[in-house]
């Protein structure tokens, strides 16, 4: 153990800062869907991966690495305007945990599809950016961009949100969703269009993913839970909480990992995790319970 | 304007309305009295579409309404304050005006209704930034009234308007409920607190048990004893 408040801590810190943003994102995703659909995407991490594959192969069939990456999120956009169609929709009155069951039963089709699909070596762009050093610190350039892709990403959701009528809207339907006929409002509209954003997030953050991580089939098995983590501390639906919640779990697991190993910093988010859920069950800034 | 002949609607396995049939001519402030249960809610939830109706005809402007998608009714010009305001509370004030007006039809129109509504109510200039929740009683009820004035209605449904607000701020309500009327829009209000209404209403519809039970002006209702004695405590 070498914890000490030395230019190391301080890149602890900073890669904290850099990861925060692609958890935050992932989260905010996830947020966004429950909040306005009222049902939890189990299957998140796995649309990330599908959205992975995508822009891996369209990349290696030739394509430049933007338009591989454009494919990858409107690959992954479409996923979740299907999934929403295909398998949510029929179970919307259904009581919660039928909408657990269903969405959990896609990841484990998405796992078992991309097994026999791709097979279950690693895959990787060979994308190297390199690293930015800075006094004695490292921090790679792919961290570096994910994190500003990643803020962009959320600030333009953001404005979206508060400026458009549909992003209005999409905010309106999770307050009050019975009357947003009398606003002219077919929710059904509001749901696909929330869909097909929440999917295209996860196609985002799997064009972030790529530059830094292998493609797998179980690679949603490495972040999934740790997203559901973030969100659930923040106050699952809440989009400030899972903000906010990302920048400490990401906290615990840079600085943990440097003070101790890379493993002691899941195992401290995770305890910190779990002492916030017996002292506030519906998370830092959960409204419901 | 409003023509209903023959309304039957209710929830699962549970009749609320029976046979209503009733007119709304343009230019009238027409109210549904009636006691706790009786189906007033119900009849304004199904005009606006958030209920179904089983039986019967509806029409505005002689486009059948039945046929309409709920969202679409506000297109047809009716525009529906529903009970206890049911603004968006942590929405702004302006947000919740925004979303009034989303249909493609009104946002063409948004920054003039805009002012309108501004204009009738300073208030909720003033307040325009903060959050609809945070309004008290009477400010949320204009912001609900205000909120119905962005889609550009000829009708405006009122479902109780006065519930759960202090009896000072009643007759401020009422008096927005005149205001709004002297505008020249049509209303059709639903309410309990018959005095009121009695001020300003054309016309009456009684509602006993999902049923209309007598019909008439302000002076054919106070003439009646039954009336009097059952709703007014005259």
């Amino acid at each position: 153990m070498q914890c000490e408040l030395d230019i190391f801590f301080l890149e602890a810190v900073l890669n904290g800062v850099l990861l925060a943003g692609l958890l935050a994102l992932l989260a905010l995703g996830l947020n966004l869907i429950f909040g306005v659909i009222d049902v939890v995407w189990i299957c998140y991490a796995e649309l990330v991966m599908i959205g992975m594959y995508g822009i891996n192969y369209a990349y290696k069939a030739g394509a430049p690495f933007l338009a591989a990456a454009l494919f990858g999120i409107l690959l992954v956009a479409l996923a979740g305007v299907l999934l929403h169609q295909l398998v949510i929709r029929p179970v919307l009155d259904s009581a919660p945990i039928n909408q657990l069951l269903v969405t959990g039963g896609v990841l484990f089709v998405l796992q078992a599809a991309a097994t026999v699909a791709f097979g279950i070596d690693f895959k990787t762009l060979g994308i190297r950016l390199g690293s930015l050093n800075v006094y004695d610190m490292s921090f790679s350039y792919s961290r570096i961009l994910t994190f500003a892709v990643a803020s962009a990403a959320m600030l333009l959701l953001w404005l979206f949100l508060s400026r458009s009528y549909v992003g209005i809207a999409i905010r309106a339907i999770a307050q009050d969703r019975q009357i947003m006929p009398l606003m002219g409002v077919d929710h059904r509209n509001i749901y696909l269009i929330t869909s097909g954003i929440g999917g295209g997030l996860a196609g985002l953050a799997a064009v972030l993913m790529v530059v830094q991580y292998d493609i797998y089939p179980q690679i949603g098995l490495q972040f999934g839970p740790l997203i559901f983590m973030i969100c659930v501390l923040g106050g699952l639906g809440s989009m400030i909480g899972g903000f906010i919640a990302a920048f400490l779990i990401s906290e615990f697991i840079a600085v943990g990992g440097s003070c101790f190993a890379t493993e002691w910093g899941y195992a401290i988010a995770f305890l910190f995790f779990m002492i916030v859920m017996f002292i506030r069950p519906q998370g830092l800034f959960g409204g419901k319970a | 304007m409003l023509e209903l002949a023959g309304i039957d609607a209710g929830y699962s396995g549970f009749q609320a309305l029976f046979g209503i049939s009733m007119s709304v001519k343009a230019g009238e402030a027409v109210a549904v009295i009636g006691a706790n249960g009786a189906g007033k809610t119900t009849l304004l939830r199904v005009i606006s579409g958030l209920l179904p109706a089983s039986e019967g005809t509806m029409t505005m402007d002689g486009v059948s309404l039945r046929e309409t998608p709920p969202h679409k009714i506000i297109a047809t010009g009716i525009a529906h304050v529903p009970e206890g305001r049911r603004l968006f509370p942590r929405l702004s004030v302006e947000n919740n005006l925004k979303i009034g007006a989303y249909t493609p039809a009104a946002r063409a129109k948004f920054v003039d209704r805009l002012g309108f509504v501004y204009e009738l109510f300073p208030r909720l200039k003033e307040r325009r930034a903060q959050l609809a929740g945070t309004l008290s009683g009477g400010e949320q009820q204009m912001c609900a009234i205000g909120r119905a004035l962005m889609s550009g209605p000829k009708l405006v449904l009122f479902d109780e308007p006065s519930m759960g607000l202090a009896p000072v701020i009643v007759a401020q309500v009422f008096e927005l409920v005149r205001r709004i009327r002297s505008q020249g829009y049509t209303v059709l209000i639903v309410e309990q607190n018959v005095r009121q209404v009695l001020k300003f209403a054309d016309r009456f519809y009684l509602l006993e048990a999902g049923h209309i039970k007598a019909s008439g002006s302000a002076e054919q209702m106070l003439a009646s004893d039954d009336i009097r004695k059952a709703y007014m405590g005259l």
